[in-house]
């Protein structure tokens, strides 16, 4: 029996690995970035099986579904908001259905460690009608993640793995398994439902819908799912999912009383079992970490007539933020412990910054003093490390929406009226999502400048590679028909400060589509690469 | 027996680097852990901290509760009291003693240290002195482990065994000067006590 320390993201990877994964794809985003690392860095090289980032989300679950299509096992990996970006894919693998097993990993993020929301992926998995499965350990992330692989061959369909933060990036060890032999052959050929013409897709959606009964099924069954009766007449109820359950878990020895409970693991979930804990108690406490998924389904509009209903909706539980053990501790009426305090000792915050020398600093003051003077300007930003610029002593941007964001709502915000319109956007979010706006913007001549701070790498997620950096994201720019009069290349270096700031100056007098690339590398791989 | 620690520390000081070895240590020892930590955002030269459970039966919660933990290692004063509510009445503080200044209102350092110091037990580090003199400062982190160690459910063997694994790709140099940094740590704080 070899246990072996793993993240949960890892463990993810592991299971995978170990089910005769062939190919996995992933875009970088926290908490999910492990998911791939770890597949790389065990692939010896690609020899073992695929493991690629890919340019955007959307095209590594396309990738994946590829490989299923053609029989293989293929896992695509992503945080929370990255199932935005692919979801079109998504929803639509799941009406024609998978060949190989195709598994989705959706990292989410409650408490906004890293993330501009808190979506709950579970409703993506019900609204595609797919089978959803969240574990509540690292064991678990492994087990789930073998047989999410086989349930996904077993009903034909994609299936998801739902993690949060603190599963993804929390270590244990893990008890590992002999690995399935990898003995997928190649399946050349086609399928209708595979062509999603209206016709093809209305059969196939009524095959969708009729598995969802097999998928209740399994979910009534499935170990994983697991439920105890009251003891000692107890008459509460808890129903906890995913990792809820191991802070219930860690409590329930401390209670005086034995409440009934049912941890839930898979979506949907098993209704039977639920039933059955509902018969014995007079009061029923949900955690789940997230939103009030199952909360929901149980209070429906009419709650339960004679029995009380706790969770995210009626305040037991903060609606937002992630589950905690003291939270966890409190709706089970128990009180916390209080550690020392600091009295009145003022601790000031230490938010996240931008390092000391990073080439994004000194964009932002050349930007900053180019833009002095004008009252309309707005500076349009995007996701990665340069989101720090809005705070000091920067105030260099202005937003922050989603991945590729900067560049359209520069292009709306200018034709709205505001001048100069600039959007800041680094070199990886750029190939990611920018690039199709940026077409928009050169079909329009619009009047506004687009900065693209290349660093040559995905910083902010551990320096994975970049797609479109150096010679060919300019060859790229020109290609897409930016002006070459109007595309300009600076190096942010505190000694060009002046110059940089004559340039982008300039640029922003232009009335038309302006391009300046602020190119210098990221001190952090510049950093590596000198060390190794 | 749960062991609940607190590594504390700014972005890049390498916390995740102490939990490696503690884990490593901790798998080596049959005991069960459970280790949180931080990744992303916060990285760039916010606070950061990380979790660490050891046991010897199963463990659940990832997360130690308020008032639960054993000790605070901390690779940085100011945020060796950003946790101080997690602390149990009888808890250990172990923290280096330079401060990390990037922030404007950085607190003055002599009342941090005062504010250490109403913890029941607690040892401020010299450790950039110490870091320097075995041979790098970016050590820091070893010598607060190793001061710490005194105080872990661990053997001194197990740390020093996965200080060489963590550094080997670095050469023996590195790993000398982590190993040498971690003793100095060690001894500091036999001497203190
Ligand atoms: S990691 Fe690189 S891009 Fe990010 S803040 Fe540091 S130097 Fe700048």
């Amino acid at each position: 029996m070899e246990k072996i320390i793993l993240l949960g993201d890892e463990a993810v990877a592991l299971g995978a690995i170990h089910s005769g994964l062939n190919a996995g794809y992933s875009y970088p985003g926290t908490p999910a970035s492990e998911v791939m690392e770890f597949l790389i860095r065990q692939s010896d090289g690609g020899r073992k099986y695929v493991a690629k980032w890919c340019v955007n989300e959307k095209v590594a679950m396309e990738e994946a579904l590829g490989a299923s299509y053609a029989g293989q096992r293929a896992m695509v990996s992503f945080k929370h908001v990255g199932l935005n970006v692919a979801a079109d894919p998504f929803i639509n693998a799941a009406v024609t259905g998978a060949n190989g097993g195709l598994v989705v990993v959706s990292a989410d993020d409650p408490g906004f460690h890293s993330s501009q929301n808190e979506q709950d992926s579970r409703y993506y998995a019900d609204f595609a009608r797919v089978l959803c499965l969240e574990p509540a350990s690292h064991q678990e992330a492994y087990d789930l993640t073998r047989e999410a692989f086989d349930l996904s061959e077993k009903f034909g369909l994609p299936v998801m793995i739902r993690l949060v933060t603190r599963l993804a990036h929390s270590r244990a060890p893990v008890v590992i398994r002999e690995a399935a032999k990898k003995n997928r052959d190649l399946k050349y050929g086609y399928s209708p439902d595979w062509t999603l013409l209206p016709a093809n897709a209305r059969h196939r959606y009524q095959v969708l819908l009729k598995l969802q009964e097999q998928l209740k099924d399994y979910a009534e069954g499935c170990l994983f799912n697991r439920f105890s009766p009251a003891q000692n007449g107890s008459r509460l109820g808890v129903v906890a999912t995913g990792l809820a359950f191991s802070y219930f878990q860690e409590i329930y020895p401390r209670l005086d009383f034995g409440p009934a409970f049912l941890k839930i693991s898979t979506y949907p979930f098993p209704e039977k079992k639920l039933l059955e804990l509902i018969d014995q108690v007079d009061e029923i406490i949900v955690i789940e970490e997230g939103y009030p998924f199952v909360e929901r389904f149980i209070r429906g509009v009419a709650g339960i007539p004679g029995k009380i209903i706790k969770g995210k909706m009626d305040g037991t539980i903060p609606a937002s933020g992630e589950l905690t053990p003291e939270i966890v501790a409190g709706a089970l009426g128990l009180s916390a412990k209080t550690g020392l305090s600091t009295g009145n000792f003022q601790l000031p915050a230490r938010p996240p910054q931008l390092c000391s020398g990073c080439p994004h600093g000194d964009t932002f003051q050349a930007l900053n003093e180019a833009l002095h003077g004008y009252d309309r300007a707005n500076v349009f930003s995007d996701i990665g490390c340069y989101t720090l610029g809005a705070l000091p002593p920067y105030k260099a941007i202005q937003t922050c929406v989603c991945m590729g964001a900067s560049v359209s709502m520069a292009k709306g915000g200018a034709e709205a009226g505001v001048y100069p319109s600039v959007a800041v956007i680094g070199d990886s979010t750029f190939t990611h999502s920018g690039l199709t706006p940026l077409l928009d913007a050169v079909y329009s001549n619009t009047d506004m400048t687009v900065i693209i701070l290349d660093n040559g790498t995905v910083a902010m997620t551990g320096a994975q590679p970049s797609f479109g950096t150096g010679e060919p994201l300019d060859r790229m720019l020109v290609g897409l028909g930016v002006n070459k009069d109007h595309l300009k290349v600076i190096n942010p270096l505190p000694k060009n400060h002046q110059l940089n700031t004559g340039i982008i100056r300039e640029e922003l007098a232009y009335h038309g589509l302006s391009v300046i690339i602020a190119r210098r590398e990221c001190i952090q791989i510049l950093g590596d690469k000198k060390r190794s | 027996m749960t062991y609940n620690l607190i590594l504390a520390g700014v972005g890049g000081q390498g916390i995740l680097s102490i939990a490696f070895v503690i884990d490593q240590a901790a798998l080596a020892e049959g005991l069960y852990f459970l280790q949180s930590e931080v990744h992303g955002m916060s990285q760039r030269g916010g606070a950061v901290q990380a979790h660490l459970r050891l046991s010897e039966t199963e463990i659940h919660s990832p997360l130690i509760p308020q008032g639960e933990a054993d000790l605070i290692l901390s690779v940085e004063p100011l945020e060796a009291l950003r946790y101080f509510s997690y602390l149990k009445p009888d808890g250990v503080v172990i923290s280096s003693r330079s401060p990390y200044i990037n922030i404007p209102d950085y607190p003055p350092v002599e009342d941090i240290y005062r504010e250490i110091k109403r913890a029941p037990v607690s040892l401020l580090v010299e450790a950039d002195k110490l870091a320097k003199e075995a041979g790098s400062l970016r050590a820091e982190n070893m010598v607060v482990l190793g001061a710490a160690s005194v105080y872990l459910p661990l053997r001194e063997e197990n740390f020093k065994n996965f200080i060489s694994v963590l550094f080997q790709t670095k050469g023996d140099k590195v790993v000398n000067t982590n190993l040498k940094a971690f003793d100095l740590g060690r001894q500091a704080a036999k001497g203190e006590f």
